[in-house]
């Protein structure tokens, strides 16, 4: 079998996979990291967003082996201890969520976002949530957390 | 998914070799398009090449009056490039709104037109501004390229390395987007380069097309009203959930106005 050496939130991480494994089967079955979701597995919800090296991808599109030797952020990585990331802290803060499902993947996409928008507007910011799909449709309360995370982010450099 | 063997060469060279003679294997650029396929069972290759370790098929250059695209250049790439976006702004704006945020940091342009999907973004550019598509055998114009649905001139081992576009003096893209993809449900390109016009519409048909009606009354006006009298016939063009043949015809003519007006 294929083994697959990546560094996941800061942590050397091998694993046996087979060609076909997906990143998000790697993340969530083999190195028990669940808060990375399946939504629709199509590639459209965001469900499963994660940055592979700083930038955001969906990991039901991409292959384990595709990922050998890349640096991987999943939500799990997010928070320095106990301290929420400022934009979990804003999803908080803002009620960024009902069912929750979507969140982290709405939290992965809003950090690249804030990332590369040190600004963003509410429309810049909807225009970005388009492969980040809330079957609840709660956008209202993920923009206006988002535009305030992206603040709290900008503020805290 | 069916299971396969993985490859991933580090040269164009290697990338060839691995797929001589294999007629299942696959090659995989971003992947945007092959891995949910293969999550389907639509596909069953014997070996997958990827190409995203191979460096020399990245990046943009200009080469004299045309701006070279390297196959595996991302569309995150392609619209942040101030190469790309100083010589052929419409590019640039194209490739800003290929799929989502997470597509364009993964999808290629070189793997998107080998795909030839009806309603991808990138065909109408290349067709619209006359680009030529350099392959590992040769060299293809833009009218020879895209054959049909989800088919081109590529041979079974021959690798696009690079599209090369021609800086037009004026050009646009306008698309519908359908609401949950993004892909184009019509999209059209509007360019005119050293006083020769082209329009390419994607979305609507079997592949991207020429609109040459559109091109000989904007060679004669580059004006949206030059458009008006234009109807576009619904006869072979696409109808699904999302749109009826008639409703893409009209959206022809919609697109193609709006387009010209962009351009300036």
């Amino acid at each position: 079998m294929p083994s697959v050496t990546l560094t996941v939130n800061g942590k050397k991480a091998t694993a046996e996979v087979e060609n076909r494994t997906l990143l998000v089967q790697l993340l969530r079955e083999q190195l028990g990291l669940t808060g990375t979701h399946v939504g629709c597995d199509t590639s459209q919800c965001g469900a499963c967003v994660v940055h592979v090296d700083g930038n955001s991808v969906k990991s039901c599109t991409l292959l384990a082996v595709q990922a050998e030797g890349a640096n991987v952020l999943t939500i799990e990585g997010l928070a320095n201890g106990s301290e929420l990331h400022p934009m979990q802290a804003a999803f908080r803060e803002h009620h960024g969520l009902q069912c929750g499902f979507c969140t982290p993947g709405m939290v992965m996409s809003a950090v690249d976002l804030a990332h590369k928008n040190k600004n963003p507007t509410e429309h810049d910011i909807r225009e970005w949530l388009e492969g980040n799909i809330c079957r609840c449709t709660g956008y209202h309360n993920i923009v206006k957390a988002i535009k305030a995370g992206a603040e709290a982010m900008a503020g805290a450099r | 998914m069916y299971n396969f063997d993985y490859s991933r060469p580090k040269s164009v060279a290697d990338a060839v070799k691995a797929i001589a003679g294999d007629g299942d294997a696959k090659l995989v650029a971003g992947g945007m398009t092959l891995i949910p396929t293969l999550k389907q069972r639509l596909a069953k290759p014997s070996v997958l090449i990827d190409l995203g370790g191979i460096a020399e098929l990245k990046g943009v250059k200009r080469d004299g009056n045309a701006v070279v695209i390297g196959a595996m250049t991302k569309h995150i790439d392609v619209a942040n490039s101030s190469e790309v976006k100083s010589a052929i702004p419409a590019l640039a704006d194209l490739a800003s709104h290929i799929g989502d945020p997470a597509v364009r940091n993964r999808g290629t342009i070189g793997g998107s037109i080998s795909n030839n999907d009806p309603a991808a973004d990138y065909p109408s550019a290349v067709v619209a501004l006359n680009a030529t598509i350099t392959t590992t055998k040769r060299k293809i114009a833009a009218d020879d390229f895209f054959k049909s649905l989800f088919e081109t001139a590529l041979g079974a081992d021959e690798i696009v390395t690079s599209v090369s576009f021609p800086i037009p003096e004026k050009a646009a893209y306008m698309k519908f987007p359908n609401p949950a993809s993004r892909y184009a449900i019509v999209g059209v390109f509007v360019a005119k380069t050293g006083g020769n016009v082209r329009v390419a519409v994607t979305g609507a048909g079997p592949g991207a097309f020429r609109w040459k009606e559109a091109e000989a009354a904007l060679a004669k006006s580059w004006n949206p009203d030059a458009l008006k009298a234009l109807a576009v016939k619904p006869d072979g063009l696409n109808s699904d959930i999302h749109a009826s043949s008639e409703y893409r015809a009209h959206l022809i003519g919609v697109m193609a106005r709006r387009a010209v007006a962009k351009a300036g």
